[in-house]
């Protein structure tokens, strides 16, 4: 059904290097990489870092190229819809097909199911059509800046990216087959496999009422556009305000459970210590005495303006960015110019709904010298950013308030 | 500067491959040749200077496990204590 193609190896719209040359522009793109981490990231990335060209996209951070983790960098995060080519690229496991429309099936059922049954994309199709604008952000966004270090991909502030999803809603879908009352869970499988067998392969489950919320689709359209390959072609499962390890990419199955589904994607990974951070949505049937799926993204914002030690005019500056938080949406955007003292609330940017990043801006009066920016986003809940990290072993939900230093 | 020569003679090794495709020059050392054997198998080796320098010792040592264990690496014991010694020696903390 699906033609198993390795796209291990990236192109580049500038790829030609003459043989055992050494072009200038090869040199310029290195350098600019290591400049566009995030600071605080470990030393080691900046040794090997380079930006690297998907086919379909524009430079991304090249965290690694197999599997693909590529992040963006801060200037594809001034806006609060991310254009497809500037959208971050994660994979878990190095065995990517490149998936045929006219094979591509999705197997709905399940032992919580009352039946069973394939759908193909042109049937997603003619489904009744729902659209929500939302951030997928990956559980790891910022793990890099976890301090002591933690191991994984070691992400900065770019691996996220907000977009206007199109698609079939999930609970239609599921009616297809309809649920048994006892169904707890909804499992999904993507056509991406592993390198070698024995690596458990991406699975993951989310439970029932979060699967038959309004919100969570089977998307087939991103900004208006096919997926991007990278993205998860031809359709892939949006959670909106639950973090990027639910959003099954190039899904292939979808299927009901009437008991916890037990997979190393489930338990021991992707984990938060319970009670350790104040989210609201609980994964109850996947939730132990002390550890439980991580869920709904917290509050949380980004400069994006400007980076960390840039050079500025004294006088007028628009400092500006984003927030988002887990679809509670953006009430409030706070900026300090005294490390935290007293603080002035930034003017909100267009709504695109509590899913969306939420654009905002501030003048700031620049001082000859050294100028601090800090900011903290507030939720319609209340919830607001840290100022210390709540550590945890996988570096997950840091939403320490960012602070830079502007120099005019 | 010398970061700059370093980058510079990376990118001479790269360049001369594929484009972009990751060439990850390690720091040489015993052990070198079993961590490129099996590590790359699965992943890209930039996964070992991307979590350096603050992984410790035992850190290492419970990453490499962990590839095995949960993920199924199929890595002899002794290419497996070649590799944290490896590791611990040149990325340690």
């Amino acid at each position: 059904m699906i033609t198993r193609r390795h796209l291990l190896q990236t192109a580049s719209a500038g790829a030609a290097v003459a043989a055992g040359g050494l072009r200038f522009s090869d040199v310029a793109e290195a350098a600019s990489a290591a400049d566009r981490l995030t600071p605080g990231v470990p030393a080691g990335v900046a040794s090997y870092v380079q930006m690297g060209t998907l086919p379909g996209k524009k430079p991304l951070i090249q965290l690694a190229d197999r599997p693909p983790n590529y992040e963006a960098p801060l200037e594809y995060l001034r806006t609060p819809i991310t254009p497809n080519d500037e959208f971050f690229v994660r994979y878990h496991l190095s065995d990517i097909p490149e998936v045929k429309i006219d094979t591509y099936k999705i197997a709905l059922g399940g032992e919580g199911a009352n039946g069973a049954t394939e759908l193909t994309l042109d049937d997603l199709k003619k489904m009744p059509a729902a659209e929500v604008v939302a951030v997928n952000q990956c559980s790891g966004n910022r793990r890099g800046l976890s301090k002591p270090h933690v191991p994984g991909v070691e992400w900065g502030y770019g691996a996220m990216g907000c977009a206007h999803w199109k698609g079939a809603r999930l609970k239609d879908v599921l009616d297809k087959v309809g649920l048994k009352k006892e169904a707890v869970e909804i499992f999904f499988a993507g056509a991406d496999g592993p390198a070698v067998d024995k690596t458990p392969d991406f699975v993951k489950s989310i439970p029932v009422w979060k699967a038959t919320d309004e919100n969570t689709l089977v998307a087939y359209e991103m900004n208006g556009q096919p997926l991007p390959h990278w993205n998860g072609f031809p359709a892939r499962i949006v959670v909106p305000g639950w973090t990027g390890t639910y959003w099954m990419k190039h899904v292939t199955e979808i299927k009901a459970f009437t008991k916890p589904l037990q997979d190393f994607w489930m338990n021991p990974a992707y984990r938060i210590p319970v009670g350790k951070f104040p989210v609201r949505d609980r994964f109850i049937s996947q939730e132990t005495a002390t550890t439980t799926p991580i869920t709904e993204m917290v509050v949380n914002s980004l400069i994006t303006s400007h980076r960390d030690g840039a050079k500025v005019q004294a006088g007028k500056v628009t400092v500006s960015g984003l927030a988002w938080d887990g679809g509670y949406g953006i009430r409030r955007v706070e900026v300090s110019t005294d490390d935290g003292k007293s603080w002035t609330s930034a003017t909100l940017g267009q709504d695109l709904g509590r899913f969306a990043f939420r654009p905002w801006s501030y003048e700031l009066s620049a001082r000859r010298g050294k100028n601090t920016v800090m900011v903290n986003a507030t939720n319609n809940i209340g919830q607001t950013q840290v100022s210390d990290l709540i550590f945890n072993g996988a570096g997950y939900h840091n939403n320490v308030m960012q602070s830079i230093t502007l120099t005019a | 500067m010398r970061s700059l020569m370093l980058a510079l003679a990376t990118l001479l090794l790269a360049s001369t491959a594929q484009a972009q495709e990751q060439e990850i020059k390690l720091k040489p050392g015993p052990g070198l040749d079993k961590v490129e054997a099996n590590c790359q198998a699965c992943h890209t080796l930039a996964y070992i200077p991307m979590n350096s320098p603050y992984l410790d010792g035992a850190a290492w040592q419970a990453e490499v496990s962990k590839m095995i264990k949960a993920y199924g690496a199929p890595i002899e014991d002794a290419d497996a204590k070649a590799i944290v010694d490896y590791l611990k020696s040149h990325y340690g903390g």
